[in-house]
């Protein structure tokens, strides 16, 4: 007997509320992929990533653009004949992925989410501007000229925040947080 | 008066102020009140859920706390804030485990979550709270042969709650038809938008973008009506964009489904946050608005 689990086991304790592994009832018929409006633009469709965990390929699942990729729209989830709950399953891979520190280079979600958490933990609202040093080094000069471009216009039209919104109470705010992760380093 | 405990959520204090104005102008008008929850704070999108769950469960059920606290059905302009608050409370419901590690952050706040709140987007209020009949009979001028595309986007209908239909459903296009105007046969009304993967993935989001625009122009519709800040932003702001990177020449208007029906009210098009979109839709709303 080993008490070794295996990388699907992980993945299946993720998933919240889940019992067994949803994920080894997958029949590979694919109508995630077919439904998926980002599949184009994975490095495996969402059927592949399921086969891939199953067969314990952590590397390569690790690896993958696929569920950063992921746009949480849920048509996948609702149309799953074994009602897998895959966009939960993206999730849980971005979480995992973050943890481990382990992902492929060059991605923005990862760096971009935890500036957004920060941002909250600081202030409890969105302020779009304090987001943009999260990502905007990593676009090319047309894509940054756009972007600015963009948020210029915004501004223009009274669309932007010049202020950073911020709740009330605070203080008891981020401590109801540091009940929840530490907040070392988060002043 | 029908009362109610509003979410606006960050989208609709800047970004999103007309779609903002004109819920408040049409729920107005319907005798609703949206009375602002105290002290919100953001429900974290899709982005709390990539780094924590508990967290996000967390801070989503800190808002659900105090608008138990107001004993009122809380609404949701946004769909990422509602569908988040949607499930944390469901969640929240059925898993006392996970109630109690929450509600032991909360007491921190002062707060506590006993799981007695209903949640509705604001779309909900317009097509079950209130009768058709109700609509119509505010309706002074109606958008008569405005072909309109009902984009229903994500997390409005998904995930699926309970038995609703996930895969066509007709309230939009009710709502629609209750104003007067004509609403097409959108065939990808149901699909995202992408505003999730606009920053991260920015290619793959724009050709979402795209190709719900070019289906509006081919379901010769004149705008495209939304009921969620997302989309809107990303369907609009996103617009010259797309244009760039495809080559393509969109010019295509997406207004909010209150705007609309504020029009269909009569209410002051500036009172509904008209003149803040980059693609003026007045031209095509002329006719309606001379009568």
């Amino acid at each position: 007997m080993t008490d070794t689990i295996t990388f699907g086991q992980e993945i299946s304790n993720l998933l919240y509320a889940s019992e067994g592994e949803p994920l080894r009832t997958c029949i590979q018929c694919g109508t995630c992929s077919g439904t998926c409006p980002v599949a184009g633009y994975m490095d495996h469709t969402p059927r592949q990533i399921i086969a891939m965990i199953n067969q314990n390929m952590k590397e390569q699942v690790l690896e993958s653009n696929t569920f950063w990729y992921c746009a949480s729209c849920y048509y996948c989830t609702v149309r799953c004949p074994q009602e897998i709950n895959i966009t939960e399953l993206m999730y849980a891979l971005k979480r995992y992925s973050i943890w481990k520190n382990h992902y492929q280079e060059g991605l923005i979600g990862p760096t971009f989410s935890e500036a957004f958490v920060k941002m909250i933990v600081s202030g409890g609202r969105s302020f779009e501007p304090i987001l943009a040093p999260s990502y905007i080094f990593s676009f090319s000069l047309r894509e940054f000229i756009q972007e600015i471009s963009g948020a210029t216009e915004l501004m223009l039209k009274g669309r932007l925040p010049i202020l950073p919104a911020r709740i009330k109470h605070l203080d008891s705010f981020r401590r109801m947080i540091g009940r929840i992760i530490p907040m070392g380093g988060l002043k | 008066m029908k009362e109610y405990a509003y979410f606006p959520g960050c989208s609709l204090e800047k970004m999103a102020s007309s779609y903002h104005q004109s819920a408040m102008e049409t729920t107005k008008k319907l005798g609703i009140k949206l009375k602002e929850l105290e002290d919100w704070n953001c429900c974290g999108a899709t982005t709390y859920f990539y780094i924590d769950e508990l967290l996000a469960y967390t801070l989503c059920a800190r808002n659900l706390a105090i608008a138990e606290k107001t004993g009122l059905d809380v609404v949701a302009p946004c769909s990422a804030c509602y569908k988040n608050m949607y499930f944390t409370a469901a969640h929240l419901k059925k898993d006392p485990d996970l109630a109690e590690h929450v509600n032991f952050a909360l007491e921190e706040d002062g707060l506590h979550f006993n799981g007695n709140v209903n949640i509705k987007h604001l779309i909900e209020v317009f097509a079950s709270d209130i009768s058709t009949e109700e609509i119509q009979s505010k309706v002074s001028h109606p958008l008569k042969g405005i072909r309109v595309a009902p984009y229903y986007g994500c997390q409005i209908v998904r995930p699926q709650k309970e038995k609703e239909n996930v895969e066509q459903p007709q309230f939009f296009e009710n709502i629609l038809s209750a104003i007067g105007a004509t609403p097409v046969n959108y065939p990808l009304k149901m699909r995202c938008c992408g505003g999730s993967l606009i920053i991260s993935s920015r290619t793959a989001a724009l050709s979402m973008v795209r190709n719900l625009l070019q289906c509006a122009v081919d379901s010769q519709a004149s705008v495209i009506a939304t009921a969620c800040p997302m989309c809107q932003v990303n369907l609009e702001v996103y617009q010259q964009q797309v244009n760039l990177e495809f080559g393509t020449n969109f010019s295509f208007p997406v207004m909010y489904f209150t705007q609309l029906i504020g029009l269909a009210f009569g209410i002051n098009p500036k009172k509904l946050g008209i003149g803040k979109e980059f693609v003026s839709f007045a031209p095509s709303l002329l006719p309606v608005l001379q009568e």
